[in-house]
């Protein structure tokens, strides 16, 4: 074990944990982010996104300690429920969740894809979206949301 | 017969209902939030019945010795079940409440009304809320089912869009999962699972996992073996080094050198004649096609083994209290079925286990929420009374949860010279479809149990009598036809591990069943739709199946190279919502299918939560056309082969059809649960529309671009 310095949304965290620990650990259980999901820990669902340098990146395998220096924004740092994310606000409002196991990923892979690229067309979302699976098939209340995010961020 | 069973199970009228004196009213159900939305519509029904502001309510959910008792949280029951009796109790606390307040404001119940929980009278400007005549205390009334429900043209919230519960803390990610959970000391577990069912312990050194940091324990007995740390990160290392040091006598093999499809037609098997939904004891009689024959067709359809896949492994926590007695919580359909298994196989009281149902990954039926558990109470016993996380891994819910079962049908029917079916024949080859855990006496149907040294062995399977029930589920059409025969066949020594899956056999017995139709029809140059018409007499299944032809633009059989339209019909269960599906897709030279277009009609008699209702119906499309185009369970002799979502993959975002959704309501009808209605739909409609689009007929489940490569070239 040993003490680095994570920057976790917007705060310096020092943390006591072996530096090849995944980073997903960490992350809810030294800094309590469990809105950070843990879906298959082998980087093929997306549950566990994270924002890294303007890019949803997975944390489920990645070693903790490769994210000295390079801050992160977990779905807790988009926003809360008096002060929802404009993406989070379109997600409610779709009701673009059923068991809601996958949507902060999904919302953390629609920020991403909506800094890039604030007016995206249908098969650009289908694509900034490819690396997240749902199981309760809530596809198509989670397109309709992720538009609705686009137009508010763009008005 | 009773309005709903959970109303004889729990006819106490406070059982269901407190009115609190702050202004809230908190509200029971014995079923579970599964992302079904139950607590919205449970809300809703109860705040439309009392007059009061949604808002007020807390909905409590599934807990044993809390909670009414309602089984499982299963088979689309939970509106007819829990919302008729919630809406039941509701009208008797009403109805109590108004006579207090007649007393009160002196004044004719008549004349009352409840704006909000108060309660004013027309002759006076007299008011009192509910909590000022009922605050803390009890009603000690049974429920009277006698007592009239409102009428639903005094409806002030149904009909109308409802605010969904729950969802801020979802997209927050603050909504507590069970795996999020955090109890004071608690300490993580893992199991860890043999290569295969057979394989057998046989040693593992595991003084080395001992010493690493944070290890508290390595459990085990007989085969079962689970390691125990003071921190997650600690017991995932600990564990993957006790994986590589277990050594396992592998060989028992499984019964993989014989094609699943032929082991469902060769293997011994019990078979029931079916009539009228029900399952009989008389001779299955020969095929009779009816006297006149024009024409006669046969196909069999094959579906594989599919697994419910939720996005978490399963996980429980687990704590023995200084007196024995044992709180467990988990994601569990059926806290007190579950209760009963644990305490059959731990030879303890129910009434010392405590069972908590919270928040999991969607389930989609019985996966490995109740195995999890088992393995938690087994860690717990061996340490010193703290709670214990312990969760599966990806692999070990993909290679070990109970799959919904490979099943084969085999169809057969006759035209007579009007172009109608003079006579149909059904075979549904299966193993069974239902092995949830509950009180099973001698046996368990808990994983972990067979692996015990004193091990519990599973019953073996008995053939489900219930109407509808497991392997004959929707395999008597609704349509008007004379000679059936229906035949269920409960197949044994089947090689894998199976149990409730969403839709149960629908999904297959309509994929034969649907999918006949248009080779019927078509055979006989006539549009599915109007054939399906011609033998229908049902005017709801008629209302469904025009809607969605209607919206989708219906346009016959095309030709239109490589861009298909199919449709396909069902009630689930013969009894709940009817739900008619047309999917629009285009197949390309390779034979990949792009699905482009889905609508559904559906009719589950009165909404409640429009929004809910639709999102049941279109997940249940999206996770059927996932099954249908790309999924089978993989194994050989050595085990499971597809343990995660590269072996098993599933429909991403770029294969979803853009949805439409026609909802037909009836107010003045019970509620028909509808989360499993658009399962079997889906998969024939999309069947007929390769066949629309291509010419080939698909009759084996996943259509693969090998599948249809297949069938093109058969
Ligand atoms: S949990 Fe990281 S991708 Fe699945
Ligand atoms: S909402 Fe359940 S997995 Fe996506």
């Amino acid at each position: 074990m040993t003490n680095f310095t994570l920057v976790v949304n917007g705060h310096n965290h020092v943390v006591t944990a072996d530096p090849d620990t995944p980073l997903i650990y960490v992350l809810r259980n030294d800094l309590g982010l469990k809105g950070v999901k843990l879906g298959c820990g082998l980087e093929q669902c997306g549950a566990c996104m994270v924002l890294v340098d303007g890019k949803a990146e997975m944390s489920c395998s990645a070693p903790a300690g490769s994210f000295v220096e390079r801050p992160i924004t977990t779905i807790e740092g988009l926003g809360t429920a008096d002060d929802l994310h404009p993406i989070q606000r379109a997600f409610m409002a779709e009701r673009a969740a059923q068991c809601g196991y996958c949507i902060p990923g999904m919302i953390i892979s629609t920020k991403a894809l909506l800094d890039k690229n604030p007016d995206p067309s249908e098969p650009e979302i289908r694509a900034g979206l490819a690396d997240n699976l749902c199981r309760c098939g809530t596809h198509g209340s989670i397109l309709k949301a992720i538009k609705r995010a686009a137009r508010e961020i763009n008005t | 017969m009773s309005l709903s069973p959970s109303l004889i199970r729990t006819p106490e009228l406070d059982a269901w209902i407190k009115i609190h004196r702050t202004g809230r009213l908190t509200i029971a159900t014995g079923k579970a939030e599964l992302g079904q939305k139950i607590v919205t519509a449970i809300a809703t029904i109860a705040a439309e019945e009392l007059d009061v502001d949604p808002a007020r309510l807390t909905v409590i959910t599934a807990e044993t010795g809390v909670t009414p008792d309602e089984r499982y949280t299963g088979g689309s029951n939970s509106m007819e079940e829990s919302g008729t009796a919630v809406r039941q109790a509701m009208a008797h606390a009403r109805k109590r409440l108004l006579e207090m307040a007649a007393l009160e404001l002196a004044e004719a119940v008549g004349n009352l009304i409840i704006n909000d929980g108060t309660i004013s009278g027309r002759s006076n400007d007299k008011r009192i809320t509910l909590w000022a005549l009922m605050g803390g205390k009890s009603f000690n009334y049974t429920i009277d089912e006698e007592i009239a429900v409102k009428s639903p043209d005094a409806y002030r919230i149904i009909g109308k869009p409802v605010t969904g519960l729950g969802f801020a803390g979802l997209v927050c990610g603050t909504t507590a999962f069970l795996h999020d959970l955090e109890l004071p000391g608690m300490v993580h577990a893992r199991a860890l699972r043999p290569p295969n069912y057979l394989a057998k312990l046989m040693d593992v050194d595991d003084r080395s996992v001992r010493a690493m940091a944070g290890v508290i324990a390595v459990v085990r007995d007989g085969s079962f073996l689970a390691v125990c740390a003071e921190r997650e990160d600690q017991v995932v290392r600990a564990a993957s080094k006790l994986r590589r040091l277990a050594r396992w006598d592998t060989t028992e093999r499984l019964a993989a050198n014989v094609n699943i499809y032929e082991q469902l037609k060769s293997n011994p098997r019990q078979s029931l004649l079916v009539v009228d939904g029900v399952p009989s004891d008389a001779p299955v009689p020969p095929q009779d096609l009816g006297s006149e024959q024009r024409k006669t067709l046969s196909a069999t359809y094959l579906k594989p083994y599919h697994m419910h896949g939720s996005m978490a492994p399963s996980a429980a926590i687990a704590r023995f209290h200084e007196t024995g007695n044992l709180e467990v919580w988990s994601h569990s359909q059926g806290v007190y079925p579950l209760r009963s298994a644990l305490a059959n196989v731990l030879g303890m009281a129910e009434t010392q286990i405590k069972v908590t149902h919270a928040p999991g990954p969607g389930c989609y039926g019985h996966n490995g929420a109740e195995d999890a558990a088992l393995d938690a109470v087994l860690v717990a016993r061996a340490i010193d009374g703290r709670a214990v996380m312990l969760k599966w891994e990806r692999d070990d819910e993909h290679a070990w949860e109970p799959y919904g079962s490979a099943m084969r049908v085999e169809m057969k029917a006759a035209l007579d010279g009007r172009g109608k079916i003079s006579g149909l024949s059904h075979d549904s080859y299966s193993d069974t479809q239902v092995a949830r855990p509950g009180a099973d006496g001698g046996f368990s149907k808990l994983l972990p149990a067979w692996y015990l040294q004193e091990p519990v062995a599973p019953p073996k399977p008995q053939p489900n009598r219930a109407p509808h029930g497991g392997i004959h589920r929707n395999a008597d059409p609704i349509y008007r036809i004379a000679n059936k025969r229906i035949v269920k066949h409960l197949v044994e020594a089947l090689p894998l591990r199976v149990s409730a899956l969403r839709a149960l056999a629908a999904y297959a017995n309509i994929f034969a069943l649907e999918s006949f139709m248009d080779e019927l029809a078509l055979a006989d140059d006539q549009d599915s739709l109007d054939f399906r018409l011609a033998h229908l007499d049902d005017d709801r299944a008629r209302a469904v199946l025009e809607a969605a032809a209607k919206t989708a633009n219906w346009r016959g059989r095309a030709n239109a190279e490589g861009a298909g339209q199919g449709l396909a019909l069902a009630q689930y269960k013969n009894q709940k919502a009817y739900a008619a599906v047309v999917i629009d897709l285009r197949v390309d030279d390779s034979g990949q299918i792009d699905l482009q277009r889905a609508v559904i009609a559906a009719d589950a008699g009165q909404v409640v939560d429009p929004e809910g209702l639709r999102s049941q119906l279109e997940g249940g499309l999206i996770q059927a056309a996932s099954w249908s185009l790309k999924e089978e369970v993989t194994y050989d002799s050595g085990g499971i082969t597809s343990r995660d979502w590269e072996t098993y993959p599933i429909l991403r975002f770029a294969d979803v059809p853009t949805l439409e959704t026609v909802l037909i309501d009836r107010p003045d009808q019970p509620f028909l649960g509808s989360g499993e209605a658009t399962m079997g739909p889906t998969v024939a409609a999309i069947a007929n529309a390769v066949f629309d689009a291509v010419g080939v007929r698909l009759r084996q489940i996943p259509f693969t671009p090998e599948n249809l490569r297949a069938a093109a070239a058969a």
